[in-house]
């Protein structure tokens, strides 16, 4: 009998975590009867978050620290068992079956390495290739291809330890794909890094994507990784799913304005308009934002032109940050 | 190469990458071992006549054998500091993101982290204490070969008994209190501070119905003949049935604690 392959790469429904977290309290006093009683409160991790991602997806997964990203990364990837729901990648479920599940995925935890610290690159790679029990064709072709789109072929007799964060990074990522994963987890890959190594790690996820058809689920605190790369974001927040789609989509929902960035002639000039306020000034930058309903861009920019001196304008979006600050801000304020 | 031998390769690779670090263990041992057969010769020059269940020569090489196989041997039974470090610091996800089950996995670091340190050390200190400080080789080629396969057991049992401390780990995080507790119990009895057939009869009992016995102990005693060769045999068994006792309990740690795993978030 023939089964199609499922088309969705994840499918999680109400998926619930709670951790029990021993609370202590300051004081010799207090402390000494937290020790003869402990007192115990219960932290809502993740309470009943749904979604599902085809194959081939990218997807940025997004929310505040403690919002539950990383319960969620680690359910999926077999390593955690949650209280509570429904959890399917790639047709398995993934604390049930972990051994076969994790040989199907990659994973890249940002802060940690999986190499081998005092060993050359090279030895951990062939490490993970006898782990992953990678065929040694199959493995010649990744590693070659990997070195290739990754520019690591000096860095591969070095050993880790002496490496640099961003030649570290690169590494790990190849590290995550030797044994050709169908689904990648990224955690923070561009934490701490320079621009060019994020450019670099960026450019290298997208032809990984595109090329490979690999899916992949970025989480991030860097908002440029996913307006550069992810077509579609999870955003999360106390435990709960508060937005899924399009980057654009999300901006809609929160906010229609566009900020007006203009280079004044005179530096010293002041600039002000009815329908616009000035929320940034630096020199002769001034950024201004105003909502498209009431005043259209192009009259805006018509009425400050015959007014001001200008060398340059620049009209945006509002980075996404400031959406998602917003964002938070208005789920805190409603009950 | 099966995941598990590549492990042990490599741990043996990063090993050799720190000559110094080697050197020093090899100092130090060296150092302890003259200190302890010397006052154990003080304690034999001091007392009367009377039986004495081993000779000056006999707890000299004990000792010496113990000098030799400290890395293989219980003092470093405390939790794989590998495995602890990873678990304080959150790698451990890594160790879990590997289509390899754990305790196996656990059970052939404990392995690799301390053959390979030994199969560095032993044999150099084997020539020295020959050479220099009265250690003598087995009385005959049974011996010998007893004690090699019996030494080799006993790193397994070794191991297993470590991941039992290592799977504790799942609990406790830190795994201090167990580190320090465990390894002085282990040490006396294993024979690693004094001999065990220098201990009273009473206490004789007690010392084989422990494991520990059978880790360090009895292979010793095959090299220099205080047992016989034709011991072997019921040495393996006992080895093999401890082994088998700690790899269950492992797992079954293992399993239990892995289900009640919190990973600390990112």
């Amino acid at each position: 009998m023939y089964h199609a392959r499922p088309m969705a790469a994840i499918v999680v429904e109400g998926l619930c975590k709670s951790y029990r977290v021993a609370q202590r309290r300051a004081g010799a006093f207090a402390a000494l009867r937290g020790f003869v009683r402990p007192h115990y409160s219960t932290v809502e991790a993740l309470a009943g978050v749904s979604f599902s991602i085809a194959r081939g997806e990218l997807v940025g997964y997004i929310g505040p620290n403690g919002a539950g990203k990383s319960t969620t990364v680690k359910a999926l990837a077999g390593i955690l068992v949650p209280d509570a729901g429904r959890v399917e990648v790639l047709g398995r479920v993934p604390w049930k079956e972990r051994i076969a599940h994790v040989a199907r995925i990659g994973v890249v935890f940002g802060q940690r390495t999986q190499l081998w610290w005092d060993l050359p690159v090279a030895d951990s790679f062939e490490l993970l290739r006898d782990i992953y029990r990678v065929r040694a064709p199959d493995y010649r072709r990744a590693l070659d291809e990997l070195v290739a789109m990754l520019d690591l072929g000096a860095l591969l007799p070095v050993p880790v330890r002496q490496l640099s964060l961003g030649q570290r990074m690169r590494c790990d990522l190849a590290a995550a794909l030797l044994h050709a994963p169908d689904l990648l987890f990224l955690d923070e890959p561009t934490i701490g890094l320079d621009a060019v190594s994020k450019l670099a790690v960026r450019r290298f996820i997208q032809k990984l994507n595109q090329q490979r058809g690999v899916t992949v689920i970025l989480t991030t605190h860097d908002m440029d990784d996913i307006e550069s790369l992810c077509s579609r974001v999870l955003l999360i927040a106390d435990g709960r799913l508060l937005s899924d789609g399009p980057l654009a989509a999300l901006r809609a929902a929160v906010t229609d304005e566009r900020w007006l960035t203009v280079d004044l002639v005179d530096a010293a000039q002041e600039i002000a308009d009815p329908a616009a306020e000035v929320i940034r000034r630096e020199g002769a930058r001034v950024t201004l934002r105003f909502d498209p309903a009431t005043v259209s861009t192009a009259e805006l920019i018509g009425r400050l032109t015959t007014r001001y001196p200008v060398h340059d304008l620049l009209v945006q979006h509002p980075p996404i940050e400031e959406i998602i600050a917003r964002l938070y801000a208005d789920r805190q304020i409603a009950p | 190469m099966t995941p598990y031998l590549a492990l042990f390769r490599a741990r043996f690779r990063a090993l050799l990458q720190y000559r110094a670090a080697a050197l020093a263990g090899f100092g130090t041992q060296l150092f302890f071992g003259i200190i302890r057969t010397m006052i154990l010769g003080a304690f034999y020059a001091g007392q009367g006549g009377g039986a004495r269940p081993m000779t000056l020569g006999e707890t000299t090489t004990y000792i010496w054998l113990g000098q030799a196989f400290f890395y293989l041997l219980p003092f470093s039974a405390n939790p794989d500091p590998d495995v602890r470090d990873m678990i304080k610091s959150g790698q451990v996800v890594y160790e879990l993101a590997r289509p390899l089950d754990l305790h196996t996995l656990w059970l052939t670091r404990a392995l690799a982290s301390r053959v390979a340190p030994t199969l560095m050390r032993a044999l150099p200190m084997f020539v020295v204490a020959i050479a220099f400080f009265g250690m003598t080789l087995p009385p005959a080629w049974p011996a010998a070969l007893a004690a090699t396969a019996a030494m080799a057991m006993a790193a397994l049992l070794t191991a297993a008994f470590a991941t039992v401390i290592t799977a504790t780990l799942l609990w406790t995080t830190s795994g201090e209190g167990i580190a320090r507790i465990l390894p002085s119990l282990v040490l006396i009895g294993s024979g690693m501070v004094i001999p065990l057939p220098l201990f009273p009869d009473w206490a004789q009992p007690l010392l084989t119905a422990l494991p520990f016995r059978a880790m360090a102990d009895d292979p010793f005693r095959l090299y220099i003949g205080l047992l016989p060769p034709s011991a072997l045999l019921a040495v393996l068994a006992r080895q093999a049935a401890w082994t088998l006792a700690l790899v269950l309990l492992g797992r079954g740690l293992v399993a239990r604690g892995q289900r009640r795993l919190v990973l600390q978030g990112g």
